[in-house]
């Protein structure tokens, strides 16, 4: 039987979500007998052409040249899975796109001029069709395991939805936020790192980004009201690594100052 | 029939007890509160309290050496019973088919010290569902076979309890289902437990160690402090006709309001000592020559507990949350004749935005009498 082509391809990213993939040490050599790993740059620099069976995306599309090679990827993929929190809702990059064009550009590059990007980070879904999205900053290394035995045994994924909450008291962890008062996005961020956070005894930020049906408001409200956080870290916690989310860029934009010459220049 | 044991001698009823297995109770580690492996009296948490309220829950030093001067934390009994994830079977592929192998039950003997009454009613209704049930659960019933229930009354209530309105505490009744149960006495110095038995075990327990029967006006002062413990009850929750409130109110407008404030983050069903949900997944391995299959606790309030052909039945926050409290107050009642809610205040302590089933309850209630459901 011939074997599945795997490719893994980065876009805007720091390369963590790779760092995921290879830090599946154990599974690694039975990845690489079971599959085909046709293209993954940071693991070898054996290259062959497509098309390829599945397409790992890490990273966002933001430069002009990521449009087209996301565009020439998804042609030559049957199945194409983002991961991380960059490919699928734009990543920490996708801050600029609260600013004006350019205006993170004059303050980090010398030579702005020879920058070619968009003006915002957008997700990988932006643009094409993603058969399925990992979630996380980084993301889970067990999950993306699951998907790719999902996908040579023609099974069904087993990936948790609802809220960070679920597992962190199914793993026993005494919830931070009740008995100290941490703030703590899990109630409205998706399942799937395990809690990885409260588990060593601090609040979720959110890397996994909105669950399902998340109420931002009302656990706004709570964090601000009862546990005394400011408008600015509020502000602050949505708009975060997962700040272009649909739900966590509202929720940010509720608090904003009012006027807006009390904006926070970028630092 | 009452017996007595002093502080000092507590030990020596753990030691009888760990001839029967392993003992779990309440013990605070790391900051946190929980059940764990308790070794010696010396485990238990002397001198400390919980203060909890909606969405809260802290650790307070007391000014007396009493041991169980607090109510329930985070945990329930149900970890222990009906583990949060458990695998049911592992199947290997053989040359022509597959074999399947059932999971090993657990026979390891425990003991439970510290239940509370509220925790012993819930684990009463679990067994009604879980042993008695048209789907009785094995494992469950192993489990509970092999647990020793050493159970203690409540003196210090939180403002979260409200067992005393429902029945199921602070007092533990002798038709209970435990093997010993406990009281707390700290008087003028003196620092005593007074030991009832439920079972031949325990009654094996108490005779082994010649406890001396209590007198008269020791049981006397550990009722009163039980019954003092029921006038100070931190909530209410009026029981009254509760299944017809329910089911007329299925429109009511308090559902709107409560929606707004619930996260459907699943929290209360988690903590809940009765909630029995569960969902049931596969792993395959790489090369898919092995597989097994895990069950996890599972929550109404997420979508794809309702998920059938089509989509999810339970599509707003207002319909999860009113299927979470019309289930534990009425349609379990229809269910298994016995309610299920047991008053521990669980899930007001432990909901992160500290919403309050007491509340709800009343708020519903009130407009309901007022006649202005709608
Ligand atoms: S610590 Fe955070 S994730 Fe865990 S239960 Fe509490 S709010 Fe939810
Ligand atoms: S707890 Fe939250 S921030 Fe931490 S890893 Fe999980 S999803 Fe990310
Ligand atoms: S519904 Fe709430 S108070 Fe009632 S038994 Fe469950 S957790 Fe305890
Ligand atoms: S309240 Fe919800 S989670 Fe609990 S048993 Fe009922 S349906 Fe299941
Ligand atoms: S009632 Fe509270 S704990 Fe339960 S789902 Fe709603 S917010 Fe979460």
């Amino acid at each position: 039987m011939k074997k599945t082509k795997l490719a893994v391809w980065k876009f805007s990213s720091c390369d963590g979500c790779q760092l995921s993939l290879l830090d599946l040490e154990d599974e690694l050599l039975e990845i690489a007998e079971t599959v085909d790993i046709s293209y993954f740059l940071e693991a070898s620099s054996r290259l062959k052409r497509g098309p390829y069976d599945i397409s790992i995306i890490e990273g966002s599309i933001s430069t002009p040249h990521d449009i087209e090679r996301i565009t020439a990827i998804r042609e030559k993929s049957k199945f194409l899975l983002a991961v991380g929190s960059c490919a699928v809702f734009g990543g920490v990059q996708a801050l600029r796109n609260y600013t004006l064009p350019g205006e993170y550009q004059q303050v980090v590059y010398e030579h702005p001029e020879y920058l070619s990007s968009l003006d915002a980070s957008s997700p990988v879904s932006a643009h094409v069709k993603t058969d399925l999205e990992l979630r996380g900053c980084p993301p889970n290394k067990r999950q993306i395991l699951e998907v790719l035995t999902a996908c040579l045994n023609a099974k069904k994924p087993d990936l948790p939805s609802g809220s960070v909450c679920l597992e962190c008291k199914r793993k026993g962890i005494v919830c931070v936020m009740v008995s100290k008062g941490i703030p703590c996005l899990g109630p409205v961020t998706h399942a799937g790192c395990g809690a990885l956070c409260p588990a060593h005894d601090r609040g979720c930020y959110g890397c996994f980004g909105p669950k399902e049906t998340p109420n931002t408001a009302s656990l706004s409200a709570w964090i601000s009201g009862k546990l005394g956080m400011s408008r600015e870290d509020v502000l602050q916690s949505f708009r975060h690594i997962n700040c272009y989310a649909l739900e966590f860029c509202l929720e940010s934009i509720k608090h904003e100052p009012k006027d807006s010459s009390e904006r926070p220049e970028p630092d | 029939m009452h017996f007595i044991i002093e502080r000092e001698n507590l030990d020596r009823l753990l030691a009888a007890l760990q001839e029967h297995g392993r003992i779990i109770g309440p013990r605070i580690t790391e900051n946190t509160f929980g059940h764990r492996d308790i070794a010696s009296s010396q485990d238990f948490p002397a001198g400390w309290t919980f203060e909890q309220d909606g969405g809260f829950f802290r650790l307070r030093q007391r000014r007396d050496p009493s041991l169980f001067a607090y109510t329930v934390g985070q945990d329930s009994w149900k970890k222990e019973l009906y583990p949060p994830r458990s695998r049911l079977l592992s199947l290997q592929k053989t040359e022509s088919s597959f074999s399947v192998t059932p999971e090993k039950s657990s026979s390891e003997k425990v003991v439970f010290f510290g239940v509370r009454p509220c925790d012993l009613a819930a684990i009463q209704i679990q067994d009604i569902i879980l042993i008695q049930g048209p789907f009785a659960d094995p494992e469950y019933s192993r489990r509970r076979e092999n647990a020793m229930i050493v159970a203690i009354e409540c003196t210090q209530p939180a403002a979260t309890c409200f067992c005393a309105s429902l029945g199921t505490g602070p007092g533990i009744s002798s038709s209970s289902d435990y093997d010993l149960a406990l009281t707390e006495v700290l008087d003028d110095g003196l620092h005593y437990f007074l030991v009832r038995a439920g079972t031949e075990q325990g009654r094996a327990v108490i005779a082994g160690l010649g406890l001396a029967e209590a007198p008269e006006q020791n049981i006397i002062r550990a009722e009163n402090l039980v019954q003092e413990a029921a006038s100070r009850m931190g909530r209410t929750m009026d029981q009254k006709g509760i299944k017809q409130l329910l089911y007329d109110n299925h429109e009511h407008p308090r559902w709107d309001q409560v929606a707004r404030r619930c996260l459907t983050c699943g929290n209360c069903t988690q903590v809940c000592p009765t909630c029995f949900c569960h969902s049931v997944y596969d792993r395959v391995s790489l090369s898919g020559k092995e597989a097994e299959r895990f069950r996890s606790w599972d929550s109404c309030f997420l979508l794809d507990h309702s998920y059938i052909h089509g989509g999810s039945v339970r599509v707003s926050s207002r319909s999860r949350y009113r299927q979470w409290i019309t289930h534990k107050l009425a349609s379990w009642i229809d269910q298994f004749k016995v309610s299920g809610c047991v008053g521990c205040g669980r899930c007001i302590t432990w909901c992160p935005v500290g919403i309050d089933i007491t509340e709800e309850i009343q708020a519903i209630r009130q407009s309901d009498e007022r006649g202005c459901n709608a």
